[in-house]
């Protein structure tokens, strides 16, 4: 029986996904060992059945992130973290380093929005619509969140990366990448 | 000192002048102990941890100890290499080390050494995030304390090749780190052709010199090249942790 | 003070010492007393001075506790925050403090009358809470006698005379003038007894070679009283037997473990038998200089301690010729530690001495070896040199009959926390701890520590163990917990001491116990579960394994024996995760400070959605 794959982009650039593509033909071999659910990649918005592996991209910047995740984790038997930013934070994470400052957030959304020199904001707000979820007070990583199976490091990781991994997941070989196949950036 | 000794490291007989330390004995031999505070021409140190091997049950700094006659030295065990991993993963956790932002990926000796010991990612404690200067205040060189690992390779080199004192430890515990000889490194004598600045004296991106990021491009840097370690008769182990 | 005046101030006391770079700690003390602190210029103006770098001073500054890189208030009131002090009133304490100046700890007052921080381990667990007003030290704290000093140097009483009580015996003495107390409830045969005859041991021993001293020493049995345990005569014969041409003896008086205080005592009352010890040492192993490295708490000793010294130099017990013993020259200097708990390791103890950062050093080689400048050292502890002074007054067979098989002697205990009788217990090895308890009218004790922090912990089931080398080795504390008392506080409190005091030299200390702790405050809010306990246990394994010196290889102690004693303690805090959620996080927490600033509710997570605006 085929596998259900489920994928997502939390507080990521949707890069991951774009090096996903990169297993190019392959991808005819993949459509034969799984069925895409939840995913970008088909646009299916809502988990149509409980699936076996989620690839998991970025961490969790806001609330929806976390629902999102938190969602993943109870629809899917393993959570692969994807990149940098699933694994630890990435490029977003760069914000907690201000965390240690008495209202962190305030002066994240400040300098984002109004005191930084390559800002143009005349009216000097910061965007605030009810329908904008609520930024939590400091990036998490998602294993700070939910429990994670495995990790797949890289900025994005390659094309060949993922498709090894991911083959020797579906087959349940053991998850076991040449060394020149694992890089951080 | 004239005289030979022999030992072995995991089982491979080195036969070498007496009076040097294991680490060197093993350097000469050809047999790769992964290292971060120690460089060629530098007082060794035996901070990092990260070159510790077991002599007789117990673990030493193979930098520091004397190499013995008759030793028999466990490298590449797995005990040791996961002494080595979980080592390198603190430094990881202890500073804010983002690879794919940092102009010093590729040829980042903290990174390739994560490569060679088969770290996935390190995600195993939690990260400090620390929120340390950066002191850009000098025309030709930028200090970006947030991704010190604390080695002291710019202090030794700045003291014993340039004579100049330039960086000294200041603070203790968790909050030892790297000063500079005065106010900020702009109010020092510091050069960009010294010693203690040059790329290789730094292991990681904490000494930047400015204009001169990511000159090298990806698959063309210093480790891309060549990997740390597979100049040595033990190639890279291709097995990893998980 | 005006910059003309300042610069010529740490001119003189650079002088002070002969601008000797080799005596940074002691110019470092002359100017941070002179001027409250020692900020940028005046680190390169002292850097200049003794020929060293700007940063190197700054090194010292930053890492010993009682330097700062900021000027502090005229007057610094260190509050002791050790677990013993926190379990006997000491948050009302910081309350009482910060009301009553209106400064935070870590703060100085706006005017620059106080400044007021917090510090581990002062040497007064038996009569806390405790704090140290600059050199005078303050026991038994109470909100009320806290407001009362307050108001009497806001007042402008001296700091000496604020308290007017005196301590027993030495304490009241003119030298020492202190409230603090002995508090001796029992006296041993070998160095609290009154049947000692001073100088006798070290007559005797002039009579002797030194080989033979080295000898009888060995045969004695003696091991260091630091909690080590090694055989203090094998560490004479190294350093008489390495080839140089000076030797060092120096005595380790910077007990810095968590809940001892018995060289506080020692200093009081035994300092000529002390010093006697040193003197044979000395001739023992053939050095001409000693040093007492004291540990800044104790400073108020120092007086009486330089006046014992002067006395036995008049006395020809010090200086040229020894009790007409020909060639044989030894004195005494002392050098003032500066708050590095590191520092009682030896060879951080020389580096100390030397005036650098106190880390421990490269081993091999060894300080027998090269130690103290270079040349052979031996570092051994107050208690032992006492020791040492009585052996030969009394003979080696004699001491070796005291104790057990493999611990000669007695062992000075310091007791302290949950019991009627805290204070000092000499008592032969092999005492169990049952009876110790029974002697210090403890009642409903749940928990021991034995040997301080890096010590091991012990619960009801092993309070028949015997304390002693072969059994449980201990510096001297002992800290008594009733069952209302919270071991993973315990834990915690004293991992802080570990992260605060660590030299951050070698990574797996560094870091490793930052993680340590944040792995037990997990357990403490009840966040952990069974896969916490294998990561606590393997994590201190490594940091036990792969730390540098004895700091990092006993830091994660208490966790470990905690978990073997206690493992239901942290049964009753594991929860197992739900549905692979990770307890820890917390949305809701999460959530507040963006809440507040978006001053609206979550759409997603807040039951209800309602536009408060």
């Amino acid at each position: 029986m085929k596998k259900r794959l489920a994928t997502v982009s939390l507080a990521g650039c949707f890069g991951c996904h774009m090096s996903f593509l990169d297993i190019d033909e392959r991808i005819l071999d993949l459509v034969q060992l799984v069925e895409f659910d939840k995913s970008p990649f088909n646009d299916f918005k809502k988990f149509t059945q409980h699936c076996d592996i989620a690839l998991i991209e970025g961490g969790c910047c806001n609330e929806e992130n976390v629902r999102t995740l938190q969602e993943f984790r109870a629809n899917c038997d393993i959570l692969v973290a994807v990149g940098q930013c699933a694994i630890m934070g990435g490029l977003p994470v760069m914000r907690n380093a201000i965390m240690h400052s008495n209202d962190p957030l305030r002066e994240c959304l400040e300098e984002a929005y109004n005191d930084s020199d390559y800002v143009y904001n005349p009216t000097n707000e910061i965007p605030n619509d009810p329908a904008l979820p609520l930024l939590l007070d400091k990036v998490y990583n998602c294993t700070e969140v939910v429990k994670i199976d495995y990790q797949i490091p890289g900025c994005p990781p390659s094309g060949d990366t993922l498709w090894y991994a991911l083959v020797a997941l579906l087959k349940g070989n053991p998850y076991e990448l040449p060394s020149e196949l694992i890089k951080y950036d | 000192m004239n005289a030979t000794i022999k030992f072995r490291i995991d089982g491979t007989q080195v036969v070498t002048k007496a009076g040097l330390t294991i680490m060197k004995a093993a350097d000469n031999a050809g047999i790769y102990i992964p290292r971060l505070c120690d460089e060629k021409g530098l007082e060794p140190q035996g901070s990092c941890r990260i070159c510790i091997v077991k002599i007789g049950g117990q673990i030493v700094a193979s930098c520091t100890q004397p190499a013995e006659d008759g030793l028999e030295v466990e490298n590449d065990t797995p005990e040791i290499r996961n002494y080595r991993r979980d080592l390198v993963k603190m430094l990881y956790h202890e500073g804010n080390h983002l690879c794919p932002i940092c102009e010093a990926s590729g040829r980042c000796e903290l990174q390739a050494v994560s490569y060679y010991l088969g770290i996935f990612q390190p995600t195993k404690y939690p990260y400090l995030q620390p929120d340390r200067p950066v002191d850009a205040s000098h025309r030709d060189i930028l200090l970006n304390t947030n991704r010190c690992i604390r080695c002291g390779r710019c202090i030794r080199a700045s003291k014993t090749l340039d004579g100049k004192n330039l960086f000294g430890y200041i603070g203790r515990g968790i909050h030892k780190q790297v000063g500079v000889n005065g106010e900020n490194l702009a109010n020092t004598d510091a050069k960009v052709g010294d010693a203690a600045m040059a790329l290789e004296t730094c292991p990681v991106g904490c000494i930047i010199q400015k204009r001169q990021g990511f000159f090298a491009p990806i698959g063309k840097r210093r480790f891309d090249l060549k990997p740390l370690g597979t100049n040595s008769v033990k190639q890279q182990k291709g097995g990893s942790e998980q | 003070m005006e910059e003309k005046k300042r610069r010529l101030f740490v001119k003189q006391s650079c002088e002070k010492f002969k601008n000797s770079r080799f005596r940074l700690l002691d110019i470092l003390w002359e100017i941070q007393n002179g001027l409250g602190g020692i900020e940028g210029p005046v680190m390169e103006q002292v850097g200049k001075l003794i020929g060293v770098s700007r940063v190197h001073v700054e090194g010292l500054v930053t890492f010993y506790a009682f330097f700062s890189d900021r000027i502090l208030g005229k007057i610094i009131i260190r509050l002791c925050d050790d677990i013993v002090d926190q379990f006997f009133g000491l948050d009302k304490i910081i309350e009482v403090f910060s009301e009553e100046l209106g400064i935070k700890p870590g703060q100085t007052s706006l005017d620059g009358r106080f400044s007021f921080e917090l510090t581990p381990s002062i040497g007064m667990s038996d009569q806390a809470p405790a704090a140290l007003i600059n050199d005078v030290v303050f026991p038994k704290l109470t909100p009320g006698s806290v407001k009362k000093i307050i108001r009497q140097l806001k007042e402008g009483v001296p700091v000496f005379k604020v308290d007017d009580t005196c301590g027993d015996g030495n304490n009241a003495s003119a030298l020492i003038h202190s409230s603090v107390m002995n508090n001796i409830r029992h006296t041993g045969k070998v160095i609290l007894s009154d049947s000692f005859l001073p100088e006798k041991g070290l007559e005797r021993c002039l009579n002797l070679n030194p080989a033979e001293v080295i000898k009888e020493m060995k045969d004695s049995g003696l091991r260091g009283g630091g909690g080590a345990g090694f055989p203090s005569g094998l560490k004479w014969e190294l350093a008489r037997k390495a080839e140089a041409e000076k030797r060092h003896v120096i005595c380790n008086a910077d007990e810095g473990e968590l809940g001892t205080f018995k060289d506080r005592v020692l200093l009081t009352e035994r300092a000529p038998m002390m010093v006697e010890g040193m003197t044979i040492a000395a001739y023992a192993i053939g050095s001409s200089e000693g040093i007492i490295y004291l540990r800044a708490e104790y400073a108020y000793l120092r007086p009486w301690l330089e006046n014992i010294l002067e006395k036995r130099r008049d006395t020809n017990l010090l200086g040229k010729d020894i009790l007409g013993k020909t060639g044989f020259h030894f004195d005494i200097r002392i050098q003032l530690g500066a708050g590095a708990y590191i520092c009682g390791e030896e060879s951080a103890l020389i580096c100390s001495c030397e005036g650098l950062r106190g880390e421990p050093r490269i081993r091999p080689p060894f300080p027998v070896e090269k130690g103290y400048m270079g040349q052979p050292t031996i570092v051994n502890n107050v208690e032992t040199f006492c020791c040492a002074a009585r052996i030969f007054e009394k003979g080696f067979d004699w001491f070796s009959n005291i104790g057990t098989d493999k611990s000669a002697g007695t062992k000075l205990l310091s007791v302290s926390g949950d019991c009627k009788k805290t204070g000092i217990y000499e008592l032969a090895y092999g005492t169990a701890v049952a009876d110790l308890l029974e002697m210090a009218e403890a009642h409903d004790t749940a928990i021991v520590q034995i040997g301080g922090a890096s010590g091991e912990m012990i619960g009801r089931i092993d309070f028949n163990r015997k304390i002693c080398f072969e059994d449980l080795a201990t510096s001297g504390s002992v800290m008594v917990f009733n069952s209302q008392r919270n071991v993973l506080k315990i834990v915690d409190s004293f991992l802080k001491f570990f992260i605060d005091e660590s030299c951050g030299y070698c990574t797996p200390c560094r870091v490793g116990n930052v993680f340590l702790r944040e792995r037990i405050q997990k357990v403490m809010h009840g966040d952990a579960n069974h896969s916490d306990l294998d990561y606590l246990r393997q994590l201190s394994n490594l940091i036990i394994k792969t730390s540098r010196c004895g700091l990092g290889n006993a830091s994660p102690k208490p966790v470990l024996s905690s978990l073997e004693h206690f493992p239901i303690v942290y049964a009753s805090h594991l929860h197992e995760p739900r549905e692979g959620l990770q307890r820890q996080f917390n949305i809701q927490k999460a959530l507040e400070e963006s809440r507040r600033i978006a001053k609206r509710r979550s759409m997603i997570y807040d039951p209800v959605y309602y536009d408060t605006n």
